[in-house]
């Protein structure tokens, strides 16, 4: 009972932000709403007892990538408007309506599995044994490592002065 | 203790201890740094409202209220509003994990250090939404440096981290306070040092203030605050403070562990006892310019806490379970050296600006 009205509670306020960071004209507000959002999913790893990854998302999402998208809002010129137009509104709306068509199709169309089994306490070991342990996810996690280090050499390699 | 077996009483009860605690002790607090600082610096420091100066935070905190406050016209009202409140309850929110003494905390999380890692990240949201709204590039340039200076120290303090909890085998407080049979600042000694650094550039202590003193680029991202919303900021940095001081204490100095005297004595008398050596460093470090803040983060802080947990890591895998008492004095001699060794790369040069 107390857990579906804390998702309710979540998803309403997650979706109220969502549209937020897509609707407001002034991009540091957007962005504000932005983390609002990746609190509220936060929340909702919580209902789901994963304890750890609601950790990690705060950690990750607002603690890093939302700081840094502020400081990109910050560093930049004539951004405070924000508003900026352009011509394909027309056809944004419709690949987004169809999108959003095919998600909400595919969503109500499948037959969810719901397991019954109590989740795992604690979360922590039996995580670490998936990623790094035998027959784990060693080579994703690594492989992650190497975009995220190739992603950042293409940004220095972008910017670098001649 | 059966009655506190019922969640939501457990809860209620907790939440108000929490409050209670945080706020008798940032007022003791408040007053401890004003009275040591003058006694260190050989003035009297307050002395006239109560008995020993003793009401002078509670008249401070009257007079904060009664100021008139004040809204920047062109500013952004909501967010203006909105900041304090989200510098201040993630303070507030990472002492539901702080254990007192066994079972004595709000939620024991097994994912507690973590948990205090995530949600105080959210205090610089709440800077940079105070920099930002007040529509002043004083406020902007504070907020920047302050959320630069965050991001980075995070990066050595994380580290500092993982390496207690390699040796604890947990990241739940109360797990790594049992595992301290020996106090990690002994077999920790360099993480503790970073660990201790790292934290005072986080909650802005002195020699890391330079983002609020007064005489830096007039006082920050908080110069258009004013009555209490102003207190609000000034409270968030000594809960902040205390924040350091329970963490130290938990991570570091064992805890509520300790002889004859109760535990949760223990944990308050070591948490005083870290908070008034912040107020020695406060009044023996000049402060550093921004520059060096950032390249002592990165080039000095980063790589000695990787190295630390590199050997961490090893000291682990080699002797596995219990840690001989011979590794103290080793850990000891490796911090002796590398700091040696890396206090030869950071020359500062007699003012000269390197960037």
């Amino acid at each position: 009972m107390g857990v579906a009205i804390a998702f309710w509670i979540l998803a309403i306020v997650s979706v109220a932000a969502a549209l937020a960071v897509v609707l407001l004209r002034d991009i540091f507000r957007a962005a504000l709403a932005l983390i609002l959002c990746f609190l509220t999913i936060a929340g909702l790893y919580v209902t789901l007892s994963a304890d750890f990854l609601a950790a990690v998302q705060v950690l990750i999402y607002v603690g890093a990538i939302a700081i840094l998208i502020i400081l990109a809002i910050m560093l930049t010129r004539e951004v405070q408007r924000g508003g900026l137009s352009n011509k394909l509104q027309l056809p944004v709306v419709v690949v987004v309506v169809l999108l959003l068509g095919a998600l909400i199709y595919t969503m109500v169309s499948t037959p969810w599995a719901v397991s019954t089994a109590m989740p795992l306490v604690p979360t922590t070991p039996i995580l670490a044994g998936k990623l790094f342990g035998e027959g784990g996810f060693i080579l994703v996690v690594e492989m992650a490592a190497v975009l995220l280090l190739v992603a950042i050499l293409g940004a220095i390699v972008l910017v670098r002065e001649k | 203790m059966y009655l506190l077996d019922n969640y939501w009483i457990h809860f209620a009860v907790f939440t108000v201890v929490i409050i209670a605690f945080v706020l008798t002790m940032v007022m003791g607090f408040i007053y401890i740094e004003r009275r040591f600082l003058g006694f260190i610096q050989i003035r009297m420091g307050p002395n006239r409202t109560g008995p020993f100066g003793l009401l002078q935070p509670v008249a401070d905190a009257i007079k904060v209220l009664l100021k008139e406050d004040i809204i920047p016209a062109k500013g952004d009202k909501l967010v203006f509003w909105l900041a304090p409140l989200v510098a201040f309850v993630p303070v507030f929110m990472i002492f539901a994990v702080v254990p007192f003494q066994r079972g004595a905390l709000l939620a024991d999380l097994n994912v507690g250090i973590l948990y205090v890692v995530a949600v105080s990240s959210i205090i610089a949201v709440g800077v940079f939404m105070a920099g930002w709204s007040s529509n002043n590039k004083y406020s902007l340039v504070g907020a920047m440096r302050d959320v630069a200076q965050l991001v980075s120290y995070e990066i050595p303090l994380g580290l500092a981290i993982l390496s207690v909890v390699l040796l604890a085998g947990s990241l739940s407080l109360t797990r790594i306070v049992e595992a301290q049979s020996i106090p990690f600042i002994l077999l920790q000694p360099l993480g503790f040092l970073i660990f201790f650094i790292a934290a005072l550039a986080e909650v802005n202590r002195t020699p890391f203030d330079l983002l609020e003193a007064d005489s830096e680029i007039v006082a920050g991202f908080n110069i258009e605050y004013s009555g209490m919303k102003f207190a609000m900021f000034f409270l968030t940095e000594y809960c902040e403070a205390l924040v350091l001081s329970a963490l130290v204490t938990t991570l570091f100095l064992g805890g509520w562990r300790g002889p004859l005297l109760p535990p949760f004595l223990w944990f308050i008398i070591k948490v005083v006892a870290v908070f008034m050596f912040v107020a020695w460093i406060r009044a023996t470090i000049p402060r550093l310019r921004i520059d060096q803040v950032m390249g002592f983060a990165w080039k000095g802080l980063l790589p000695l806490a990787l190295i630390n947990l590199l050997i961490t890591a090893l000291e682990v895998l080699v002797w596995k379970g219990t840690l001989p008492w011979l590794v103290i004095f080793l850990n000891i001699a490796i911090m002796a050296v590398l700091i040696l060794f890396w206090s030869r790369f950071s020359r500062l040069g007699g003012g000269r600006v390197e960037v």
